[in-house]
């Protein structure tokens, strides 16, 4: 069966309805442009909230079991008396058998890195300046791979041979520091190690700008005293979103304490949901408003055409065909709509992604020309105006052509 | 005798059947057509002309009695059936003619046949055959041009065209002439009357007009739903 025929009377009544047709393409356009924009403007704000969240944080951390005090339960069994708790002072806690572990983790689904970590807490040292200081001790191929920090160097290269430090660019003006000095750090317990400054980073946050130091994983093992062993292995996972999901996995098959980025920062979290949440709603809206603004133009284009339907159906149109008539205007606006709103969107996008900044200066979003999402949107569009025309449609099959012809 | 091309028996037509306001239109018409019969219904306002028009047509179902046309009892065919019906049997030419404003006077010939062209030989025999009506009804120049474009005669001259393509065996007509001036409404007669001579296409015309009715070969009379008189019109020429 061809659809010829159908098809021409579909193009034609659009064609007739010239105001109308215009009206309803324009609209769905703008309902899709507007769809395409927050789209692209929740991505790019989200993507950069993440980024700077995460920045310096690996997705997902293991670290050894809490020490805990079990209570001392006194008195009798039927009034038993809890005493009074006190909470241990945490020691710098280790992961034994960290290799394996490593290996273990490595393997979970969702898991695409691994690098073990020795971090603690120390004195940064150089003449009389001395600031406090959090030590991450790694091997840098590997922690590479779970944070990104070449995209954060400032100045100098990625490096760590024994002896080299990366460290934050605040920390580096607070000991008075450029990039080749060296300077002394002191552990807790003494002992102290001198580093050569080899990049100093931009970890995206004053804080951490202010305290981190990188070494080589031995260094800081010696340092922290804690030869061989680690204090955390840092992971990343392949979908951010999903850290908890990986989180959820890993602790169900060791003994250690996993958090995700999303549990330690988890008000950017539910924002980044609710903000999800509330683009969907408006999407949601603007979706079901589109579609009952082709409806109600398909439905007066019935009305309006109800003799032309009548003498179709006279000389011998089925109601089938009719039917498709009317279905088929309803998929072509939805797809002139969608066109036309990707148009809008791009445009949207390109003159706002100009004016929408970060706090640094970088634009929010890129303008990426998204060819799989506009196939979705004239698809989803496409059905949505199939969806839209049924009732109209079937409204035109059902008119009886008698009655129709008399008017 | 051949076989008639039309014919009813005892056909009933009610509006509203089953509500209070129900009205019976057709009391029971008995009618036959013979193939290649060009016949004259003539009769008062609201004596059911219409309804009967209609119900030939395949238009609208008929309350009771039976239809058979060309051979086939049509009484029980569902929509389908008498859409299909319609398509291959019939023809239509309305009042006000009912072209498509959004086709040219040559689209508007061809839609029944581009509804299933396989059936009817495919798109360009549709369209030679198109074009051959329109010449055939004189306007061989307006093929391009739209119905808007068009004075009342040349648009009904068009619904003639439209009406013959899929060459039926009956054409039903309603008061073809009726918005036309009487030279004009002339023209548009000799032309049916040509085409029932070339084509042996039998006609129902419904008209108002005496002298129209007075060049049929045959006038039937209806009063109020029922036949009153049915005679040959020795007189037409």
């Amino acid at each position: 069966m061809t659809l010829g025929f159908e098809l021409a009377v579909a193009l034609r009544f659009l064609r007739e309805g010239r105001m109308q047709t215009a009206l309803i393409i324009g609209g769905a356009g703008i309902g899709v442009a507007v769809i395409f924009f927050i789209t692209a403007v929740l991505t790019g704000v989200q993507g950069d909230l993440i980024k700077r969240v995460t920045g310096a944080q690996p997705h997902v951390v293991v670290k050894p079991p809490e020490e805990t005090v079990s209570p001392l339960v006194a008195g009798s069994d039927e009034a038993p008396r809890v005493a009074s708790v006190q909470a241990r002072p945490q020691r710098l806690t280790t992961i034994d058998g960290w290799p394996a572990l490593a290996r273990a983790v490595e393997m979970t689904e969702g898991v695409i890195a691994v690098a073990p970590v020795a971090s603690g807490s120390a004195l940064g040292i150089k003449g009389d300046a001395s600031r406090s200081v959090v030590i991450i001790g790694t091997e840098l191929d590997k922690y590479l791979r779970v944070v990104r920090l070449d995209d954060k160097v400032k100045a100098g290269v990625l490096q760590l041979e024994p002896g080299d430090a990366l460290i934050g660019i605040e920390l580096a003006k607070d000991l008075g520091a450029v990039l080749g000095d060296r300077f002394r750090v002191q552990s807790a317990t003494g002992v102290s190690e001198v580093f050569r400054i080899r990049a100093l980073l931009d970890l995206g946050s004053r804080e951490l700008n202010r305290r981190y130091v990188y070494t080589d994983l031995r260094a800081a093992q010696s340092l922290l005293g804690i030869p061989g062993r680690i204090t955390n292995l840092d992971a990343a996972v392949r979908d951010i979103m999903q850290a908890d999901v990986v989180a959820a996995r890993l602790r169900g098959q060791s003994g250690q304490l996993i958090e995700s980025w999303i549990q330690t920062n988890n008000q950017v979290f539910t924002a980044i949901k609710n903000q999800d949440i509330m683009t969907l709603l408006i999407r949601f809206f603007i979706t079901v408003v589109v579609a009952l603004g082709i409806a109600s133009v398909l439905v007066v284009s019935v009305v309006q055409k109800r003799k032309e339907i009548g003498i179709l159906r006279a000389i011998g149109a089925t109601r089938r065909q009719m039917l498709a008539v009317f279905l088929m205007q309803g998929v072509i606006v939805g797809v002139g709509g969608a066109l036309l709103g990707s148009g809008l969107g791009l445009m949207l996008v390109s003159l706002f992604s100009r004016i929408l900044r970060n706090s640094e200066g970088e634009a929010l979003f890129s303008l990426t020309f998204d060819f799989g999402l506009i196939g979705i949107v004239v698809i989803a569009a496409a059905v949505l105006g199939l969806l839209a025309a049924v009732l109209p449609a079937r409204n035109a099959a059902r008119l009886d052509p008698a009655q129709a012809i008399r008017g | 005798m051949t076989q008639p091309l039309v014919r009813l028996q005892g056909l009933r037509k009610t509006y509203n059947e089953g509500l209070p306001n129900a009205e019976e239109v057709l009391h029971g018409i008995d009618l036959e057509i013979a193939p290649g019969e060009f016949t004259a219904l003539i009769g008062p306002s609201g004596s059911g002309k219409s309804t009967l028009l209609n119900a030939l047509g395949l238009l609208e179902s008929a309350s009771g009695g039976h239809y058979e046309l060309a051979g086939r009892d049509v009484t029980q065919f569902d929509d389908d059936e008498r859409t299909q019906a319609r398509h291959d049997v019939l023809g239509f030419i309305f009042q006000f003619h009912h072209l498509l404003p959004a086709f040219t006077a040559l689209e508007n010939v061809m839609l029944p046949g581009l509804m299933r062209p396989k059936e009817k030989g495919g798109p360009e025999a549709i369209q030679r055959r198109a074009a051959e009506l329109l010449d055939a009804v004189g306007l061989a120049d307006a093929m391009g041009k739209k119905p808007q474009q068009l004075s009342g005669g040349m648009q009904q001259r068009v619904a003639i065209a439209r009406a013959l393509v899929l060459g039926p065996r009956l054409v039903l007509a309603d008061e073809p002439t009726g918005n036309l001036d009487t030279h004009t409404s002339d023209s548009i007669f000799e032309l049916l009357r040509r085409f029932n001579r070339d084509f042996g296409t039998a006609l129902l015309v419904v008209t108002h007009d005496p002298r129209l009715a007075a060049r049929c070969d045959r006038i039937v009379r209806l009063v109020d739903g029922l036949i009153a008189s049915d005679e040959p019109n020795l007189a037409a020429t």
